[in-house]
Order: structure tokens, then sequence, then C-alpha cells
């Protein structure tokens, strides 16, 4: 198998400028040399590679397109390249600079005081800080409207109680943004670790991101000081403008992860023969199957390019980037189990990619919102009617 | 210490070639391109240079406009200001034309040390540093795994066969051809892409600097080498075809 040399059906890379291509390709040389060699062992063994974390930093991957504060200041389709390429390299790594950046530094430069900025997003920024986001909870998953998880006030400080869970690097993050009710409506806490009364518990088990860090949250009784209250959210609204913007990275991601796979099905099939010493990409059936593939991933970078470019002038609507979660990781799940199939045996080993890319997008397409949940934005959105019931 | 670093773009490794129709070159609209590896290496030794002893490090192309974006790249890990020699032909120049067009512009210079790759991976002449040192007057050294700075000069370490190594201390100014894996290259980071941006990249026409493009050296045809089946049957007992089969093994497979 060769190295990754992206894939690109209809020139495509004619739509990006030289400095993306760069963004791209600086992104692309750190995956194939710090990732690909280590990310199976990861993967076997349930680990995510936090040795990656200080690169990861130096690179300017955290945070990437949010400026000041260290922030690199990256347009929004560069940091969605980015977001591929990580993603080509493993979901789990992806997910883990989706959390830091998009749902961590992201709401605390967005509804945080200047403190609190001044505070974390260098930290954050360079990798010495780690962040999660607490928003699913044990019985409040799709309908986060639903959650229990209430802080009341006492004194100069808040008392916060509930369970979360499902959060990624929720045991390994140093400020933990979380989100319950105060006086009836959500609000936005930075909970620091090492607060008396906040406990993490890893969740085990899991087929899929296996290279990322999953904890259940628990709060009994914790004081938060009244400072570490983010006085700019408010309402549910608050929360789900951060996963619109983790939702855009992972549209992009998706990308990355159904190259990969693609990629790997593509090579193998002129390589592999059978019958009268016949590559299989020479068969009609394994040709439909990665005709499918490429047109598919070709619609799906243009999708996500276009709303990349809309969102850098200001104009792209939350409903936008739902369409383009849902499509794209469906695609590239799709993609990855007609990989799977053509590698035959040898598609279910880890000896090649693309069976984990396949458990992870399980992961993708569940988490940010469910496909089914965008289904029901895009519907209210053509209909004016909603149907959350 | 001002310091140069000559940089050329070349086709991507494991690149598919293909030949054009012309027969006297692969066809470069299928390519994707990248800075030349040795060549990589050269800019992060100007670079840790830079770093340790203070300076400039200023990238010096010869090449078509597409190398612009190589340029670019060197600027974003960090070189401070870049030199473009633009001329289509340029792509394709043999290396005493590509050595005259730098020594032109590096002359206008006069640095302190001039780096250049090993070698270039899609010609692979070897000869584009050496020739650039003699029309510049300097001392050169190849084939360099390791540099030092000292008071006026530089102690370098040479590769040479079966694991043997030379040290030469050579005075300054000169040039040095770097060897792949002197050190280990830096990635741009979004921050130093972002300032690339910012930083100067002077283009130059050969016309400007005086130089003609009018080739020493020309290239007949460019062709895929012809793969024959041979069988050999190796004689004696099964002893002796053995004890040949591994000589063959050993010596012209050398997979053993
Ligand atoms: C590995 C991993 C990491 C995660 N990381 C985080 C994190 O960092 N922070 C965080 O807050 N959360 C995180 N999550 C949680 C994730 O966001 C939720 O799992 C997701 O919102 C779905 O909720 P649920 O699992 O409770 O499923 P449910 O909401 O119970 O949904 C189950 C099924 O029912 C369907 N469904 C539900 N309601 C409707 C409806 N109205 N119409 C049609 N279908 C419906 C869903 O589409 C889905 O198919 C993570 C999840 C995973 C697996």
């Amino acid at each position: 198998m060769f190295p990754f040399r992206g894939v690109d059906y209809m020139d495509i890379d004619s739509l990006f400028s030289e400095q993306e291509r760069l963004v791209r390709q600086t992104t692309r040389q750190f995956v194939e040399d710090r990732v690909i060699p280590i990310i199976e062992r990861h993967n076997r063994e349930a680990t995510f590679p936090l040795h990656l974390v200080r690169e990861l930093a130096e690179l300017g991957f955290f945070g990437a397109n949010l400026s000041g504060y260290g922030c690199a200041g990256m347009s929004n389709v560069e940091y969605g390249l980015i977001m591929q390429e990580l993603e080509r390299g493993d979901s789990g790594l992806r997910s883990f600079c989706s959390v830091q950046g998009a749902l961590v530094m992201y709401p605390i430069l967005t509804f945080g005081t200047e403190e609190q900025k001044q505070h974390w997003l260098p930290r954050l920024q360079n990798g010495t800080a780690l962040g999660c986001f607490g928003l699913t909870e044990p019985d409040f998953g799709s309908n986060p409207a639903g959650m229990r998880a209430v802080a009341v006030r006492d004194g100069s400080s808040f008392i916060l109680n509930g369970e979360k869970t499902w959060i990624t690097n929720g045991s390994v993050a140093d400020v933990a943004v979380v989100w319950a009710r105060l006086d009836g409506v959500i609000r936005g806490f930075l909970v620091e670790k090492g607060t008396p009364g906040f406990k993490t518990s890893d969740i085990h088990g899991k087929w899929s991101l296996r290279a990322s860090i999953t904890s259940s949250l628990s709060f009994q009784d914790c004081r938060i000081p009244e400072e570490n209250l983010l006085p700019g959210a408010r309402g549910l609204k608050s929360p789900l403008s951060c996963l619109t913007q983790a939702r855009y990275g992972i549209g992009w991601g998706a990308v990355g992860a159904a190259m990969a796979c693609y990629d790997t099905a593509r090579q193998y099939t002129i390589l592999r023969k059978q019958f009268h010493d016949r590559p299989i990409a020479s068969h009609q059936l394994v040709q439909n199957e990665l005709a499918w593939m490429i047109t598919e991933i070709t619609k799906a970078q243009l999708m996500a390019l276009h709303v990349g470019r809309l969102k850098d002038a200001g104009k792209a609507d939350f409903s936008h980037i739902s369409m383009l979660k849902r499509n794209n990781v469906w695609m590239a799940l799709e993609t990855a189990r007609r990989s799977r199939d053509l590698l035959g045996a040898n598609g279910i080993t880890d000896e090649y990619p693309i069976f984990r890319h396949m458990c992870n997008l399980e992961t993708v397409k569940t988490y940010e919102g469910t496909h089914n949940i965008h289904t029901l934005i895009i519907g209210e959105k053509v209909t004016g009617v909603s149907a959350y019931v | 210490m001002k310091i140069i670093v000559c940089l050329k773009q070349v086709p991507a490794k494991d690149s598919v070639l293909r030949i054009d129709e012309g027969g006297q070159w692969v066809k470069e609209a299928d390519l994707t391109w990248e800075v030349n590896e040795p060549d990589a290496f050269a800019l992060e030794e100007g670079l840790r240079l830079k770093e340790k002893h203070g300076g400039e490090v200023v990238v010096l192309c010869a090449g078509p406009p597409r190398a612009a974006s190589a340029i670019r790249e060197a600027l974003a890990k960090g070189a401070d200001r870049g030199i473009h020699i633009e001329d289509e032909a340029l792509g394709r120049a043999d290396t005493f034309t590509a050595a005259r067009a730098m020594a032109a512009a590096a002359r206008a210079e006069s640095p302190d040390l001039i780096l250049t790759g090993l070698q270039s991976d899609d010609f692979g002449y070897g000869q584009t540093g050496v020739i650039l040192a003699e029309l510049l007057g300097l001392p050169h050294a190849t084939i360099i795994m390791e540099v030092e700075k000292r008071d006026g000069s530089i102690k370098v370490k040479r590769e040479l066969e079966a694991g043997w190594f030379q040290y030469v201390e050579m005075p300054l100014p000169a040039l040095l051809a770097i060897q792949s894996g002197i050190n280990k290259v830096r990635y741009a980071t979004l921050m130093g892409i972002k300032k690339a941006k910012t930083k100067e990249l002077k283009r130059l026409t050969p016309a400007e600097l005086g130089v003609d493009l009018e080739p020493r050296q020309q290239i007949r045809r460019v062709y895929v080498p012809q793969k024959t089946k041979r069988t050999h049957l190796l004689e004696g007992s099964p002893k002796e075809a053995a004890a040949k089969l591994v000589e063959k093994l050993k010596f012209e497979a050398r997979v053993l």
C-alpha cells in the first residue's frame, strides 16, 4: 500500500488556495508520520495517544479557526481541511481536536468573561490544559432540553448536582464545560478538575472510537465559584451553537475517513487477483462499488467546501451544517462498509484501517446530533413544522 | 550568519510517472509536486543554524511559476524571505543553467553560507551545488551529515562509503551539499503558514540577472526500463546449486 496522496476525482484542488493546500499538506504529513504508525495499537489497547497533544498544539490545531489568545486564526475552509486529514488518521483524533476547539475553547471565547478567556484559552491552545464538554445525560441524549443537572446559588458560588455521560476526554480534562439549569434556564459552568464533589469514571467496552477517552461525570454538591459561570450563555441555543461549530468540522472529518477507506479499497482491488489471475478491480460488480464511493466522496467534498465558504462569509446556517453532517457521515459509513466488503477477509483485520473507521463512524453518526435528529432539523427547515415528538 | 538555502520543486515521491508525447520528459499535468527531499533537510539545517547563531535564511529557487508554492512552504517553516528566479524553462533546466541563474542571484546577496541538497529526486545529477560553488568561487563540501559553526569557519562531517566519515574544517563563506537524514525536518505550523503571507518573495527573471537559459545538455529520450524475463538453470549437485543460488540471491538479487 502506498502513502495517502489524497482523493480528488474532479480537480477540486483547483478550488483551494495555495495556503489552503499547504495547511492540508502539513496536516496530512503529520498524520502520515506520527499517527498512522501507532493508531492501530492505540485502537487495540483502547488508549488515546496523549503523547501527541503537545505536537498537535504546536502545529496550531487546537482552536485553529478561532482568533486571538494564541489561536491560529485560520479560515473555516482551512480548519475543515485539518479535520479531514486528522480523521483520515482516526475519528478519535479528530474528536479530540473538535472537543478542545469547538466545544471548549469556542464557548469560553464566545460566552466567557475576559478573565476566563485570559486564563483558559492560551492554556487550551498550547495543550497544557485539556477540556471536555458535558451536555449529554444518562436520560437525555437527543433531547438535551430535558436535562436534570441543576445549579443553585449559595452566596457567591453555585452548588451543582447532576450526571453527565458519554463525555469525550472527561477524565483527562482540566476543565469541563458543564451545562446545567440555574433558575430553570440552561447555563454553562467551568468546572475545574479536582473540585470537591466532581468525579469521573471512564466508559469501557466500546467497539467504536476506541482511541478516544469517553467518561461519565458526576457532580455531588459541587461548589462552583461565581466567576466560573459563563455569563454570555443562556438557554439551550448556547450549547447548540457550540455543536454547530463541531458538526461543521465533522462534515469535513467524515470525508477524510471515507477517503482512507476508499483509497485502501481501490489499491487493494487492483492488487488482489481472483479468477484467471485477474485483479478483482476488473469485475463490474467491484467497479460499481468504487464508482459509487468516489462519486459520493466527490459530492461530499463539494458540499463541505461550499458550506465552508458560506461559513467564512458569515452565511452558514445551522440547518446547512445539519445537512453537511448528516450526508457526509452517512456517506462515510456507507463507504466504509462497502470498502470493508471489497477487502474480503482482510477487511475485518486491523492490518487495514477500514474496520476501525467503520466502527468509529458509528459513533460519529450518533454524536453531535444523530442522523435522525438532523433529518428532523432539515425537515423543519423545509416545512416550517417541527417533528420533535 | 546569512544563509541561502537552494530549493527545488520535484514530482512527489511515488508519483505515477507517464512519459509525455515527445518522449523527452514525463507528463507534468498528472503530477503533484513537493520540495526535493534533500533540500528540505538543507532548509532545516539552515533554520537550526539561524536559531542557534542568529542571522537570516533566504530561500533561493530557480524554477517555473508553480515552484512558488515550494518557496511559500519554506517561508512557512521559518525562512525569512524568498527569491524566485522564475521561468517556465527552468523546470527542466540542466544543472549548469540552474546553477548559473542561482549564482547570479546569490552573488548579489553575499551570503556567509549556501546550503543545497545533495541531489534532486527528479534528475539526480548531484551537481548543482558543486557547480554553483565553482561559479561563485566558494569552497564546498558534499554529503554533509553535520555542521558545526566555529569562529569564522565551520566544521562539517561528510559521509563516505562503508560507514566511514570525514571531518573537514572550512573557511566561510562556503557551500555545503546536505545529505538526507541529517536532521529531523519540522512541519509548517498553522501560525507559520499565516505568517508566510507577509514575508517577502522577490521574483526575478533570468533576463534581469543577465543569464541566458540556453541548455548545455539535452535529454534525448526518456523511457521505462525494459523488462526481460530470463530463466537460468543452476547446474551441478543440489548442494552446489543451492550454494550458487544463495550467492545469486546475495549479490545479484540482493535480497539476502
Ligand atoms: C463515543 C461518544 C462520545 C461522545 N462525546 C460526547 C461529549 O463529549 N459530550 C456530550 O455531551 N455528549 C457526547 N456524546 C453523546 C452523544 O451526543 C449522544 O449519544 C447523542 O446525542 C445521542 O443520544 P443517545 O445516545 O442518548 O441516544 P438517543 O437520544 O436515546 O437516541 C437513540 C435513537 O433514537 C433516535 N431518536 C431519538 N429521538 C428521536 C426522534 N425524535 N425522532 C426520531 N428518532 C429519534 C436517535 O436518532 C437514535 O437513533 C458522545 C457519544 C459517544 C458514543
